[in-house]
């Protein structure tokens, strides 16, 4: 009996959860630049989350890269606070 | 995404401000150089990229899922280490396998727990959702509706700290 009651209580949820499931996939579709270009394209979701999991993955690298860069660029300056004030104002 | 930002409270600004600190603070601990050996550089190396996550996911603080579980990874990290350079390894080891087993058995408990929700997933994404568990922080106990919500937050955090990162490294580079 509780068997009967929670597999009705699932389908209710997945009932109200799919359209907001598809609705969260479509806005990841926006943030990923290999997808973007396809928004007027049905893109399954599976796809959207195999794109999205190779684009953290290369966004980890590109994390990676740069601090491998800074740390060699950092050994080759000097007066790192005025540097560091000009970057600041530069970014704000 | 708009690229130029005069807003000192955005998170741009806030991550900003925070990593030329902590590459200051890294620069000023010990300057590299031409007799460092591979495993200083390396060091170096890692220190930047923590402080690069760190700074972010500070930057963003508790209000997300991600951010506490990388803040709370870092932290547990650096933690251990310290402790086991002050020479108290068995004392570490007990309290890190009890922190790590009781942790495990948390995490255990939510994803047997969120299973059963996986199989209403719309369009049976449960594969693609377990690879996106693994490379969001914190994902491993979030039902997909958050899991999906985070990874939003998270890209856009991640593209912001690469967008900073790349502009100070070709600032430095400019000499």
């Amino acid at each position: 009996m509780s068997g009967r009651r929670s597999r009705s209580k699932q389908s209710t949820v997945s009932r109200i959860t799919d359209d907001q499931i598809a609705d969260l996939v479509s806005k990841l579709q926006q943030l990923i630049p290999e997808l973007r270009r396809r928004r007027f394209d049905k893109v399954s979701s599976s796809k959207v989350l195999q794109e999205t999991c190779n684009y953290i993955r290369s966004l980890h690298r590109e994390v990676e890269d740069l601090s491998d860069r800074l740390s060699q660029l950092l050994a080759s300056t000097d007066s790192d606070s005025d540097q560091a004030a000009i970057i600041r104002s530069l970014l704000m | 995404m708009d690229l130029q930002t005069s807003n000192p409270n955005s998170l741009k600004s806030r991550f900003a401000t925070r990593f030329l600190r902590a590459l200051n603070q890294i620069n000023a601990r010990k300057p590299i150089s031409s007799s460092s050996s591979p495993g200083e550089i390396f060091q170096r190396y890692r220190r930047i990229k923590v402080a690069a996550d760190m700074s972010m996911a500070y930057s963003v603080r508790s209000r997300r899922t991600w951010s506490r579980a990388t803040l709370w990874r870092l932290r547990t990290r650096s933690r251990r280490r310290r402790l086991a350079s002050l020479g108290r390894r068995s004392s570490v080891k007990t309290r890190t396998t009890t922190a790590a087993s009781h942790l495990a058995a948390v995490v255990v408990e939510k994803t047997s727990h969120g299973k059963e929700n996986k199989e209403d997933d719309g369009g049976g994404v449960g594969v693609e959702a377990e690879e996106l568990r693994e490379l969001v922080p914190g994902g491993e106990s979030m039902d997909l509706c958050n899991l999906l919500d985070e990874t939003a937050h998270y890209i856009k955090c991640l593209t912001t700290q690469v967008q900073v990162m790349r502009t100070i490294a070709n600032l430095y580079s400019l000499e």
